[in-house]
């Protein structure tokens, strides 16, 4: 049973970080903009959350952890946007590739984080933001109610905040004028300019935004999931791609990003937690093909859409296509 | 009851038909100065450091030592090769996000016949048999996601990016069998050096510059000149062409992604085999997402794949060097080429597209009631 | 009289081309307009215009007398004015509540329920049948048609433009659509049907427009029409071309197509059992209103579309019977050119289909025969040779044979395609609106080619629309409705008022169209 309590609590915070990451694609995705720099933009989010609170720590005698909390989240934000903004004068004015574009992000993004992270680092492997633990307050007496509240509120804030947005994200998409010109942007441009509605503003809407979205998901990786430590790996990278897989996992749904990014992280963590619950060991390296399953997993969604060819699982119909108004 | 003021657009934008050379050629020159200038810029923003003097100490990254340019031709070996297996699928207009996995997975098989049969067979057998099984581990990782997409119309981009990270698993998951209790894999058969390309030339990296070279040609020919690559040109352009002409498309995009597959895993088999007598996970390092980028800049043409290779594979030299002539780091490499990689790209809109500035309110025929 | 609309002098031009010229006409309030005219006369141009697709390079606009300017949908719609387009816009994912709601005026409130209220009460008002809640990918093309009107009527369309509304609904829908349309006319609306059939003209309207060739050619009230009056003034007089006909020497049976039907993917059958032979040295034109099966007909022989089960097209090599006959359908078009069968075909979409728009004239002279020959590179010197005959015969106006194709203008696109398909030494050869955009100097060109082939005994069909070129250039037409063969002609004795008449309305039943 222990060993079940700490897989929830492990997965559940790793499952946070690719929700976010997801949920932006999601938005961004339902423009018709395929954006494959998630992970660069999860690095500009994590990386400019990190710097902003660590400066902040460190130029101020008595930091105030709210208000440091705050700038990181907007920090991260705005940082995330601006990754989003390249992406959509790019590929929505200019008319660039989408893949190419999005990959150029990843590189790029990466390249900033980690160009600048070293500044911080200063010589250091690893430096440590203690806005941390901000990040990770729990709420005093529900999070002490024995095994359930352990596992219902055994988290930061940022977790809950994936799981509304999540929500909000369903409603707008659903239930407002703005989600439903938003999806027919995505699923039939030239409909949808016929209707009236600005295709180019949904789109570089749903990019900016859907990348800050995104963005937070870095953020939250740093300041909450690894105890505000900085330092120059390619972890944010391979959740970035995850983040990816797992929009397609939902097949476009944020709902279904909820329970499907605490799927993923639990397949990611299963390799610790389920010889011990079985009550066998087994060796290292079939933990590394137990953790290929997330990605199986969206494969096999990825071929059986396509096979069943139901409409609502489908990608966005103009997923990864430029909009072109042709002269009238 | 008119509706509003509304006249002819300030900008209008036209598709171009085709650009002349001159035009492009122009257009992309602007583009790489451009983006210098806003590299610069960065630079010295950044470091304070004379954007001139960087970019002398950039260029001693590739030039300075025999040495070093024999490092950058063979990091631009890798790269270019990916960037040729890449071609025909791209020129299919199929987006093979996946060479990354399929070069692994090429790496992967090759390490696994030199673990296991490395001084058990004779030298020739065993590179020959490294490199089919690469050849073929390559090409079966292309195969999947080209026979679900021929058959069933599964998106590619989508699929072939996740199988990079099942092939990173396997990778993974093989080196942690191999390397046992030891903390790390080493180079594979370091005594007997079973497997590892000799040198040539006095070069250890010649094998590898040669069969790019010739695949540079061959490639370029092949898309050029045989009836494949004819037959590609053709199901990349219009499907309903396809099907008019007699081409079988499923059969196309089968065969191709084989094609790209196969030599996305004999990269793989010349990175293990020729440059790192090891495998990790980083093995492919990126190429496969980068060689993207070169394919779709250089429009699947080989010899211009090789220059656009050149000069990425030149800045990322170059910011290695300043990193350390500076003590700054080599992430530099990833912005500079990320910027440049950004200016060129954009750069192709005004080689397709034509904007028009309006200027007054000329161009409407209005009868307003009197 | 107070009028819906008016439109006063109308031109619309495309490059050289002109669409619409100096065309004036006007809809009464409550009265249902039909506008008549064959294709490419300029209907669709005309109400784009009005809907707000296009702009007037010259006239103007009036709505209930009042001068307007339509500069986009929405000025059409603030107008009043609703137009349900050939090809519908509607997302096929959403509801049609959520399609209703897509153009909703930005000032209301978004209520989905609310929407649905009232587009229930305008379904009531007018008894159309639909589930508002249903996606719009699981409709049938008749509901995605009622869902376009109720979403004008829903903005408060008060003059309703239906273009070719009848050409996909069977004729149960179609009388459907009529009720549902007289109810309209009853509760006030104006609506203009553009259609091509004589009967529905006569049955739904007050009145005929008609238009011929972009000019306005009369208006005239239904009361007072006949079928043969509307129909010589849909075609005019006969114009005498000057096509040099040559008579049919020797001919024999080439081709024998049996009961050949093809169901869509909609499930429609587009091709109803149709049976026709082709000779050698004739050239047989197929009329009909685009749409009715022509584009089908010529893919399913060519190998490019499934045909159902029964259907036969046997082809026979030459005079003597002996020689194998053989069955072309089932068969790829790679498998019938392994056959040795020549089959030319110059299908309607020229870069889409027939060419490839980025190669080079080389290129493309290859795109048939790239295969043959047992070397795996391509050999580009006969074509490349094909190529310099072609643009020197034809008189192909390009910078270079290395030009890709699609820089070149439509006739010479057009010359490209056709001489390739002629240089492969047809013994059928299938054309799809083989003039369709070219200038009168090119089409002759064309029409000289045709007639060489036939000289030298190749079987022609010739999809057309111009009525004028097919009775002049053709040996017997055959005329195509509804998928099905609605009559067979000797072209040298048949007038255009016949065959106009048996395109635009089925014969009573007949067993397939053999005269």
């Amino acid at each position: 049973m222990d060993t079940f309590v700490a897989w929830i609590l492990r997965a559940i915070p790793f499952g946070t970080i690719i929700m976010y990451g997801a949920m932006g694609e999601i938005i961004t995705e339902k423009s018709g903009n395929l954006n494959l720099g998630v992970p660069g933009i999860m690095y500009l989010g994590g990386f400019a959350g990190f710097a902003s609170a660590y400066l902040y720590e460190n130029s101020v005698a008595d930091p105030n952890m709210a208000f440091c909390v705050a700038l990181a989240l907007v920090c991260a934000f705005l940082a995330s946007m601006a990754g989003g903004l390249i992406y959509s004068f790019l590929t929505i004015s200019l008319r660039a590739n989408q893949n190419v574009t999005g990959l150029a992000l990843t590189t790029f993004g990466m390249g900033v984080a980690n160009f600048f992270g070293v500044f911080i680092l200063d010589g250091r492997t690893a430096t440590q933001s203690l806005v941390y633990k901000t990040f990770q307050t729990r709420l005093p007496v529900l999070s002490e109610l024995g095994v359930i509240g352990q596992m219902v509120f055994g988290y930061g804030f940022m977790a809950y905040a994936a799981v509304i947005l999540a929500v909000v994200l369903h409603h707008i998409l659903n239930h407002t004028r703005t989600g439903l010109n938003l999806r027919a942007v995505g699923e039939n441009p030239a409909t949808a300019d016929a209707a009236g509605i600005n295709v180019t503003r949904y789109k570089y809407l749903a990019t900016c935004l859907g990348a800050g979205i995104s963005g937070l998901g870095g953020l939250y990786y740093v300041l909450d999931y690894n105890q505000g430590i900085w330092a120059t790996t390619g972890q944010i990278e391979a959740l970035g791609w995850l983040a990816v897989a797992l929009v397609i996992f939902t097949t476009w749904k944020p709902l279904n990003a909820i329970w499907g990014s605490y799927l993923f992280g639990m397949l990611y963590w299963l390799y610790q937690f389920l010889p011990t619950l079985m009550g066998f060991s087994v060796p290292g390296y079939v933990t590394d093909l137990i953790q290929m399953v997330p990605y199986l997993v969206t494969i096999a969604v990825l071929i059986v859409t396509s096979m069943r060819k139901k409409r609502e699982d489908q990608p966005p119909a103009s997923l990864g296509l430029a909009y072109f108004r042709e002269e009238r | 009851m008119a509706q509003g003021n509304k006249h002819e657009p300030l900008l209008r934008i036209v598709k171009r038909g085709e650009s002349p050379f001159r035009l492009k050629l122009l257009v992309r020159i602007a583009a790489v100065l451009l983006a210098l200038i806003a590299d610069a810029l960065f630079i010295y923003f950044v470091t304070g450091l004379d954007p001139l003097a960087v970019y002398t100490t950039m260029f001693q990254g590739t030039f300075s030592t025999p040495m070093r340019f024999s490092w950058a031709m063979r990091d631009l070996a890798s790269l270019l090769l990916i960037g040729i297996a890449l071609a025909p699928a791209f020129k299919m207009r199929f987006w093979n996000i996946g060479a990354e996995g399929q070069v692994l997975m090429g790496a992967l098989a090759t390490a696994a016949v030199m673990v296991y049969y490395g001084g058990k067979v004779p030298n020739a057998v065993l590179y020959a048999a490294m490199l089919v099984a690469a050849v073929f581990a390559g090409a079966l990782w292309g195969f999947v996601p080209g026979w679900f997409k021929a058959r069933l119309g599964t998106n590619e981009t989508l699929f072939t990016l996740m199988m990079n990270y099942v092939a990173i698993q396997l990778v993974a998951c093989c080196v942690n069998i191999w390397r046992g209790q030891a903390s790390g894999l080493g180079k594979l058969n370091m005594r007997s050096k079973a497997g590892w390309f000799p040198q040539l030339f006095g070069q250890r990296y010649n094998i590898n510059l040669i069969i790019v070279v010739l695949l540079v040609v061959l490639m370029y020919c092949y898309l050029r000149y045989s009836k494949q690559g004819y037959e590609i040109a053709v199901v990349g352009e219009s499907e309903n062409t396809a099907r008019y002409a007699g081409i079988n498309v499923g059969k196309v995009i089968i065969r191709t992604m084989i094609l790209s597959g196969a030599l996305c895993g004999l990269t793989g088999f010349l990175i293990v085999g020729g440059r790192d007598q090891t495998i990790s996970t980083t093995t492919a390092g990126g190429n496969g997402f980068t060689a993207i980028i070169v394919a779709w800049l250089a429009k699947f043409n080989t010899f211009y794949m090789a220059l656009i290779s050149f000069l990425l594979i030149f800045l990322e030299k170059g910011a290695g060097e300043i990193a350390s002539a500076y003590n700054l780091n080599d992430f530099a490499s990833d912005i500079i080429a990320g910027i440049i990689l950004f200016f060129i790209l954009g750069s192709e809109f005004f080689i397709n597209y034509k904007p028009i500035f309006h200027l007054g309110k000329h161009g409407t025929i209005t009868k307003e009631a009197a | 009289m107070e009028y819906a609309i008016e439109l006063r002098h109308i031109t619309k031009t495309f490059g050289s081309v002109v669409a619409n010229h100096d065309v004036s006409l006007s809809v009464r309030k409550g009265e249902i307009l039909s506008l008549l005219g064959e294709n490419g006369s300029g209907k669709t141009t005309l109400m784009n215009m009005i809907a707000g697709i296009y702009y007037p390079d010259a006239g103007e606009i009036l709505v209930e007398g009042k001068p307007v300017e339509i500069r986009g949908p929405k000025d059409a719609y603030a107008c009043g004015i609703g137009m349900v387009h050939q090809h519908f816009k509607l997302i096929d994912v959403f509801t049609a509540a959520e399609n209703i709601a897509l153009v909703l005026d930005r000032r209301e409130k978004y209520d989905l329920k609310a929407v649905k209220d009232k587009a229930r009460a305008i379904c009531e008002r007018y008894r159309f049948d639909i589930d508002l809640d249903q996606k719009v990918y699981e409709m049938s093309v008749s509901q995605k048609q009622t869902l376009e009107i109720i979403k004008m009527l829903y903005h408060g369309a008060q003059l309703l433009i239906l273009d070719e509304p009848t050409a996909v609904l069977t004729p149960q829908e179609t009388e459907k659509l009529f009720a549902v349309m007289r109810n309209m006319k009853a509760d006030g609306k104006s609506i203009i049907i553009i259609t091509h059939k004589l009967h529905e003209v006569l049955a739904i309207s007050d009145r005929v427009a008609i238009l011929r060739k972009g000019e306005y050619a009369g208006t005239v009230e239904t009361c007072a029409a006949t079928e043969a009056m509307l129909t010589e003034m849909m075609v005019g007089k006969k114009v005498e071309l000057n096509i040099e006909r040559p008579e049919p020497v020797n001919p024999h049976l080439r081709l024998s197509v049996h009961n050949l039907s093809v169901t869509n993917a909609e499930g429609v059958k587009v091709l109803d059992r149709v049976t026709f032979e082709a000779f050698s040295g004739e050239i047989l034109g197929i009329a009909g209103i685009s749409g009715n099966g022509q584009k089908e007909l010529l893919e399913a022989i060519a190998g490019l579309q499934a045909a159902d089960k029964d259907s036969s097209v046997v082809y026979y090599p030459d005079d003597d019977r002996d020689s194998t006959a053989e069955q072309l359908i089932g068969k790829t078009p790679r498998d019938i050119r392994d056959l040795g069968v020549h089959l030319s075909f110059v299908p309607e979409d020229r870069l889409g289909m027939g060419l490839v728009g980025s190669m080079s004239m080389v290129d493309n002279m290859m795109l048939k025969s790239y295969n043959e020959g047992r070397s795996i590179l391509t050999d580009r010197s006969a074509p490349r040779h094909l190529a310099e005959e072609i643009k020197e015969e034809l008189g192909v106006v390009t910078p270079s044979i290395h030009t890709p194709v699609s820089r070149l203008s439509g006739g010479n696109v057009q010359k490209v395609l056709v001489g390739r398909e002629i240089a492969a030494v047809p013994s059928v050869l299938m054309t799809a609106y083989a003039v369709r955009g070219l200038d009168i100097h090119t089409s002759y060109t064309i029409y000289r080619l045709l007639n060489e082939q036939k000289k030298k005994g190749v079987a022609i069909l010739y999809v057309g629309e111009d009525l004028d070129v097919l009775i002049d250039l053709c040996d017997k037409i055959l005329v195509l409705c509804g998928g099905r063969c609605n009559g067979l002609l000797d072209a040298r004795s048949t007038t255009k008022e016949e065959v106009g008449l048996l395109m635009t309305q089925i014969k009573e039943q007949q067993e397939g169209g053999v005269a």
